[in-house]
């Protein structure tokens, strides 16, 4: 059993391989995601009741929330990646890091976006430079950077091992961006949905929550396997394996 | 694991607790700084230099909101259980604001001890229940909100 893991392990970390099985994944992925994304903002807009204090603004929660936390999570991933970046050189892995910090960065602004959106009507203020907010941003920040560094080596390899150390140092970050509302006196509320002790969610509201969560990390699966194909493809585009498909696919188009 | 891996790994392990432990010694020395607000308390403890700008947060204390004479300026007191501050401010107020709700003022205590505010924030807790619920609680003897 060990040892058939063990192979399907490394047989992934063929580009040929995963050039294949991630194309045969991908439309179960985005049909996964659609489904649950429909079926969550369905319920979010029309199912669920308002709130006792901010009536219908508290929906946009049903974005801000798991953006948010997918936000931090895509960085948590892409620090495992980093790891067997610099320690394996595992090529797949080098890939799928430096591929992971444009789609945290998206789900970073979807998440300062949505939460500036809520901030005015709620708090009265798009902006506040309070802890939560300002690691947040942070976050983003980095996510820019580790994306610019990459960007700067011609030698693409070497690229993704540099910008793995700035991956590892950012990840300071998120314990911070977590605890930010513990630690400190901030405008941003304490966390509603905990994994350890009660939710300060009435139960009526909480299903909406879970598709999209659930929505948003199969949105991030699918983007990863989609641009780490790209970029495969694009770095061994003078390679036999990439060159056959190429040729196969035109001959057949 | 081959020796080169093993030091690879050493390596990013050091890098990772180096990198935490700078972060935490700076968050530990920076501690005041972080803090966005101080409580009613805080500054009954600190006596406050009149005139220094900074926020204060706590609730809107029951039964303390009173509209000035003018018409646009509005007096209430924060409270965080323990103290109580007074406020003024002139301005628009978040929709949120009322008796017991969460906020943050900005602004400077004068020499009488009175906190002349410049901005007002509401502060939302992190309930969220629908208004029947909020109602049943309420009439069961259990405010809504803190």
């Amino acid at each position: 059993m060990w040892q058939k893991i063990k192979v399907a392990f490394h047989k992934l970390g063929s580009p040929a391989y995963f050039y294949g099985f991630s194309g045969r994944l991908l439309p179960w992925l985005w049909i996964a995601f659609g489904g649950l994304a429909a079926w969550g903002l369905y319920q979010a807009l029309f199912v669920v009741p308002p709130d006792y204090q901010q009536g219908d603004s508290y929906r946009i929660l049903f974005i801000h929330v798991p953006s948010a936390w997918q936000a931090m999570m895509t960085y948590v991933t892409m620090s495992v990646l980093a790891v067997i970046t610099l320690v394996w050189r595992i090529r797949i892995a080098e890939i799928m890091a430096m591929v992971s910090a444009p789609i945290g960065a998206a789900f970073t602004l979807i998440c300062l976006t949505t939460g500036a959106l809520w901030g005015k009507p709620t708090w009265g203020t798009y902006w506040a430079w309070d802890a939560r907010l300002t690691s947040m941003l942070v976050l983003l920040f980095i996510y820019l950077g580790i994306m610019g560094l990459y960007a700067a080596f011609e030698d693409r390899r070497k690229g993704a091992r540099v910008a793995s150390v700035l991956i590892l140092v950012g990840l300071v970050n998120i314990p911070i961006i977590h605890f930010s509302v513990e630690w400190w006196t901030t405008l941003h509320q304490g966390a509603t949905i905990r994994l350890f002790g009660e939710s300060t969610m009435d139960p009526s509201m909480i299903e909406p929550l879970i598709y999209m969560t659930i929505a948003t990390k199969v949105l991030y699966a699918a983007l990863l396997l989609m641009r780490s194909r790209t970029e495969l493809a694009d770095q061994d585009r003078r390679r036999a394996w990439v060159r056959q498909r190429v040729a196969g696919s035109t001959a057949r188009g | 694991m081959t020796p080169t891996r093993k030091r690879r790994l050493a390596m990013v392990s050091v890098l990772v607790l180096g990198v935490g432990t700078a972060a935490a010694i700076t968050i530990a020395t920076l501690q005041d700084n972080m803090m966005y607000f101080m409580s009613p308390m805080d500054v009954h403890a600190e006596t406050v230099e009149e005139g220094r700008t900074f926020r204060l947060g706590g609730l809107v204390a029951d039964e303390s909101v009173k509209r000035e004479p003018d018409g646009l300026s509005i007096r209430f007191d924060v409270t965080d259980g323990y103290k109580e501050v007074p406020v003024i401010y002139t301005g628009i107020l978040p929709d949120l604001f009322r008796e017991g709700q969460g906020v943050i003022a900005h602004g400077s205590l004068d020499a009488n001890g009175l906190f002349r505010a410049h901005e007002v924030l509401a502060r939302h807790d992190e309930t969220y229940m629908p208004p029947e619920v909020a109602k049943a609680l309420e009439r069961a003897g259990h405010p809504s909100s803190d």
